[in-house]
């Protein structure tokens, strides 16, 4: 069952429209469309300027800041609050702590319903309860944030510690097996994969240690929020909208109605940006104030109030025959976890799609720990699932003296391996062909330390890239074209920088036969149709099946109002395509009106339709994945361990590429989150205290310029049929295999396997 | 941050007496101090703003090289002098933070930072230096970054700066004033090591300034270098970091060296005991090993950064090689 399944089964009330056997996508097949072209940023202007206002930027008149005050112990309770000094340091207008904190319902945690956002469901601030080493145990407002941050200096808080799991060692050992990973089973057994390994002509059998990384996004966590009577207004950075409304709406006890949230620009989400305690502080505290608030995360308070990737410990076993097929899949492991949220980083999906093999054992455990709640962040379990799958995959190559790419020539499945299911769309060899020309991989030499430069020695690797294809159910959108022929698609989307106000003005004026110029594509406040959560990669998708959906519509309307006068009468909207600032027959010329035309005539201003996605069935019939190819190069200092990526390269298989600059951007920056995650980074977590030692940019290592090589990206760009445009949504797989091929390439330049990230220069000395 | 007063300094003895006052501050670019203000570690009263004072780099009669504390380290890591007499100490400015960073911060300030020891920084941590008799959580914690030489049981901690790892190479002489007048020390005695007070940094006296630092003339720093190992290829601390000059004769022996160590120890650590097993040597790479052996004899790694060992090893015998080209 996937995540989709889980959510149609929840989502009550919602409309089924099923069609499995839905024609593909008309605009699939467009070629002079605005479509596939590069058109620049739309709100790049915009930012540029600095006229782009985010969340901490909203002013509003009597305006509050907030500071917060952390925990310094991970489990136990507030012994005593001494805020006397800080309620007299100038400035101060509130401090709020468990004792004065309005009552609130706990947050619904994402999962435990399709609208809900909370990243956990713990209760914010009800009691002195500590949960988590970092957890926020008092609110200071005061008319400056310097002032804010001063007085919430002065609070001396005491505690009453209680043991805490803190180990990830010793809670591994204790783990259990979570109800189902985001909707799919913990577990997956085909045919006997132990009996198979220990009966295989070769075997890898390894273990992986990947660690705890923070969201790192440029800008911080921020929302400014106010209250006007009993309604509530936010200006969030958020990439959930409408999850958070509902979400807050039962913290709050009031109807979704009372809130509307902006957030027309979120400066990088990355899985992180979603409903966290600090906005749900800001409200508590903007109530008590009666003032407005603005909640700006510092960058330590992202590290102790956002949570980001887990630390996993995984085995990955591989089983081969002599023809260098696999007998057995094992890939099994551990995520530290927390009882109040669900996030098991699905390390094995990868290895539940991409590989035939005689026999499967994937399987995941959670170790429960006292510990901020984990997140979803950028692939979350691709990203670190790839780097044991496919650093295996190289060491089985390697004992078997074949080249890694033709081990997975081996390897391709003729379906899904474990579902069963036809691919939708799969060019993964496709892409590694292209990926391995361009790159040159042929000039690799096998045998590691054979090639060197001074005291550099030089190695390539390479490893396969994969995300599923997401669409997301709820989403709605309207639709509205003018009397002048222009038109606006609005739906709750998000734009985190990932292109999304660009591409969406792109396919809203091929959908509509506009010049992209005549559209604007409105997004980012829940007064929109609802959208979804831009996350899963899944938004681009979601948003084009609504925007279909409320087009068809709205054509229907049109050929309403254009009546028995016009060159369009007797058509159906089934026979009418949208052409040419208007509606026409595809292939009768002279069967065609203007939406010009037609509003003038019906006398009306504008014509509006609005309309659901229909459910995402496709993903119910097809095995749906995205693929790719990482190629990497690397210098290793034979003296000092330090490594430097030389070159890399991104073949990527992610259906049709809409707009060939943002996707290179997302492609690129998800490499270079790779990066970071193969070489530098690492959340210190002190299992000590559960408290983590590195909350600062300074200390928690991403990489800087200089770490990034020239960064080559192609793709297929072939349509999968069965999705709206022919797209599949590409913000996450560019991370996927960088591990990996990173790891490779070092192996091949220094013979040495390195299977805990980050690959530090000391585990290479 | 804490409310501050706020000062000016027309001049040296202006800013003596500003510092009189309690709780009273330097304040040069304000990169290290103004960040941990932020984090409520420092708390000064007072600040006193340097910036105004002495910023001139002036070539001595002597051949030496006189550079004020207020000048900024992009400035002299640009200078010309800097760059053809001592090329190892604009490497060093080069190999450390930002542009933006060096374009704010003095020679005075980078003098006086303070460690990037992250339960330092954390005031929820036990930390001798930052709360003497607080206990030191980093020994038994997150030390891959920690000191492996001259350390002590109250402190692990290790001194940041490029900068000074390349004037204890030079024999950099710093010269201070204060209420009790002005003096000059050498800059490898201005650091202290944490013995039983890491809270006290340096030997300086309350008040004291430092106003300028001044490189004497020196012919083999002409071909000196400065190698930084990091965890990332910029903007990132030392791990290990080796100042060096050198000296072959023509014979292939080492007339004279200097070599000084940084992301090892409380301070810049000169590494006399591995410059007296050169002198007059051979250059050769078995000598420069046997070097960096007499040196870390006494390293004493803790859980995490038992590699600083090997890896200050290497760097050291890499670098000797360099310099020594075609000798070695």
């Amino acid at each position: 069952m996937s995540i989709l399944d889980t959510i149609q089964q929840t989502a009550a009330g919602v409309v089924a429209k099923l069609r499995p056997d839905a024609p593909p996508d008309r605009l699939i097949g467009r070629k002079h469309g605005s479509i596939g072209t590069s058109l620049p940023r739309i709100d790049g202007p915009r930012k540029v300027r600095g006229e782009a206002r985010f969340a901490a930027e909203v002013p509003a008149a009597g305006l509050t800041y907030a500071a917060l005050l952390h925990s310094t112990i991970a489990r136990g309770r507030i012994a005593t609050l001494d805020t006397a000094a800080a309620a007299q340091a100038p400035g101060v207008v509130l401090i709020m702590t468990h004792e004065n904190a309005p009552r609130l319902k706990p947050p619904a945690a994402f999962m435990s319903d399709p609208r809900a956002a909370g990243a956990s469901d713990l209760p914010v601030m009800q009691d002195a309860t500590i949960h988590w080493n970092g957890e926020p145990v008092a609110v200071v407002l005061a008319e400056t944030q310097e002032q804010a941050d001063h007085a919430k200096s002065l609070i001396v808080a005491t505690y009453e510690a209680e043991p805490a799991r803190l180990s990830f060692a010793q809670a591994a050992t204790r783990s259990r097996q979570p109800e189902s990973v985001l909707g799919e089973p913990a577990i997956i057994r085909i045919g006997d994969a132990e009996a198979a390994l220990a009966g295989a002509a070769f075997q890898v059998d390894l273990t992986f240690h990947t660690p705890r990384h923070s969201h790192a996004a440029i800008e911080p966590h921020a929302a400014t929020v106010w209250w006007e009577g009993d309604r509530l207004v936010i200006h969030d950075a958020t990439q959930m909208l409408h999850q958070t409304r509902w979400t807050l709406a039962g913290i709050f006890g009031i109807t979704e109605e009372k809130i509307r949230i902006h957030s027309p620009f979120v400066g990088g989400g990355f899985g992180g940006k979603g409903l966290w305690s600090h906005q749900i502080l800001a409200i508590a505290a903007s109530k008590l104030a009666g003032r407005p608030v603005r909640m700006a995360l510092s960058r330590e308070g992202v590290f102790r109030v956002a949570g980001g990737r887990t630390t996993t410990t995984q085995r990955v076993a591989l089983g081969a025959n002599a023809d260098g097929t696999l007998a057995a899949l094992i890939h099994t492991g551990t995520v530290a976890m927390t009882t109040h949220n669900n996030c098991p980083e699905q390390f094995t999906f990868p290895a539940r799609h991409l590989y035939a093999a005689g026999s499967f054992l994937l399987e995941q455990r959670v170790a429960d720990m006292d510990m901020l709640a984990n997140t979803f962040m950028r692939a979350p379990g691709e990203s670190i699932g790839t780097f044991a799958l496919e650093t295996a995959l190289d060491e089985l190559a390697e004992a078997m003296r074949l080249d890694p790419i033709e081990l997975r020539r081996r390897l391709e499945p003729e379906q899904d391996p474990t579902s069963g299911h036809a691919f939708s769309s799969r060019h993964m060899l496709a892409a590694f062909e292209a990926g391995a020309e361009r790159f040159g991989w042929s000039q690799r030499n096998p045998v590691p330390r054979g090639r060197r430069e001074g005291e550099w020695l030089i190695g390539m690797g390479v490893a396969a890239a994969t995300y599923p294809y997401y669409r997301m159910l709820g989403g709605a959108a309207r639709v509205t074209i003018t009397r002048d022929g222009y038109a606006r698609v609005a739906t709750a989307g998000h734009e985190m920088g990932m292109g999304t106000a660009t591409v969406q003005a792109q396919a809203g004026a091929d959908r509509l036969g506009l010049p992209v110029e005549h559209v604007t594509f409105e997004y980012g406040d829940t007064a929109l149709p609802a959208g979804t959560v831009a996350g899963g990669s899944s938004q681009t998708v979601s948003i084009a099946a609504a925007v279909a959906a409320a087009s068809a519509k709205l054509i229907a309307e049109l050929l309403t109002l254009a009546g028995n006068d016009s060159p369009l009468a007797g058509l159906s909207a089934g026979e009418v395509e949208a052409r040419d600032g208007g509606l026409g027959h595809p292939e009768q010329a002279d069967r065609f009106e203007s939406y010009v035309s037609i509003l003038t005539r019906a006398g009306r201003e504008e014509v509006s339709a609005e309309a659901d996605a229909p459910q995402p069935v496709e993903t119910q019939r097809y095995s749906m994945h995205s693929y790719g190819a990482q190629f990497c190069e690397v210098r290793v200092s034979a003296v000092t361990g330090e490594v430097r990526v030389s070159r890399f390269l991104g073949s990527f298989d992610t259906g049709r590429i809409l707009n060939p600059r943002m996707a290179a951007s997302q492609f690129r920056g998800g490499i270079i989150m790779g990066l970071g995650l193969a070489l530098m980074e690492e959340t210190e977590f002190d299992e000590r205290s559960g408290r983590i030692m590195n909350p600062s940019l300074a200390e928690y290592h991403v990489p800087v310029h200089l770490d990034v090589p020239d960064i080559e990206v192609i793709w297929t760009d072939i349509a999968d049929p069965h999705a709206p445009l022919g797209a599949h949504g590409i913000g996450e797989i560019g991370i996927t295999g960088v591990g990996a091929a990173v790891a490779n390439a070092i192996h091949n330049a220094t013979g040495r396997r390195v299977r805990d990230l980050p690959i530090t220069l000391d585990k290479l000395l | 941050m804490t409310p501050l007063s706020f000062a000016r300094a027309a001049d040296t003895a202006a800013a003596i007496g500003l510092a009189g006052a309690p709780g009273a501050r330097y304040l040069g670019g304000g990169t290290n101090l103004v960040d941990l203000m932020r984090e409520t570690i420092e708390r000064p009263q007072a600040l006193v703003d340097v910036t105004g004072l002495g910023s001139a780099i002036e070539d001595q009669a002597d051949g030496g090289l006189m550079i004020g504390a207020a000048a900024r380290n992009t400035a002299i890591a640009e200078h010309r002098s800097v760059r053809t007499r001592y090329p190892a100490l604009s490497r060093a400015i080069l190999a450390g933070a930002s542009g933006q960073i060096r374009n704010m911060a003095t020679l005075g300030g980078n003098l006086m930072q303070r460690t990037r020891c992250t339960y330092f920084y954390d005031d929820a941590a036990g930390c001798n230096k930052r709360a003497p008799g607080a206990g030191c959580d980093a020994i038994d914690g997150f030390n891959r970054i920690h000191a492996i030489l001259g350390a002590s049981p109250a402190c692990v901690a290790t001194h940041p700066s490029d900068l000074c790892v390349a004037l204890a190479a030079l024999d950099a002489i710093v010269h201070v004033e204060g209420p009790a007048g002005a003096r000059s020390l050498e800059l490898v005695e201005l650091h202290r090591l944490p013995g039983g007070r890491p809270d006290i940094e340096t030997v300086l006296a309350p008040g004291e300034l430092i106003t300028a630092v001044e490189l004497p003339a020196l012919a083999l720093a002409a071909r000196s270098t400065y190698r930084k190992v990091r965890d990332r290829s910029s903007y990132a601390f030392a791990l290990i970091s080796v100042a060096a000059a050198l000296e072959v004769a023509e014979d292939g022996t080492i007339g004279d060296v200097r070599l000084a160590l940084g992301g090892v120890a409380h301070k810049p650590w000169r590494a006399r005991m591995a410059e007296a097993a050169l002198r007059g040597g051979p250059a050769t790479r078995s000598s420069f090993l046997a070097a960096a052996e007499a040196e870390l004899v006494d390293a004493a790694p803790l859980s995490h950064n038992g590699f600083k060992v090997e890896l200050a090893r290497r760097t050291i015998v890499a670098v000797l090689g360099e310099l020594a080209g075609d000798a070695a």
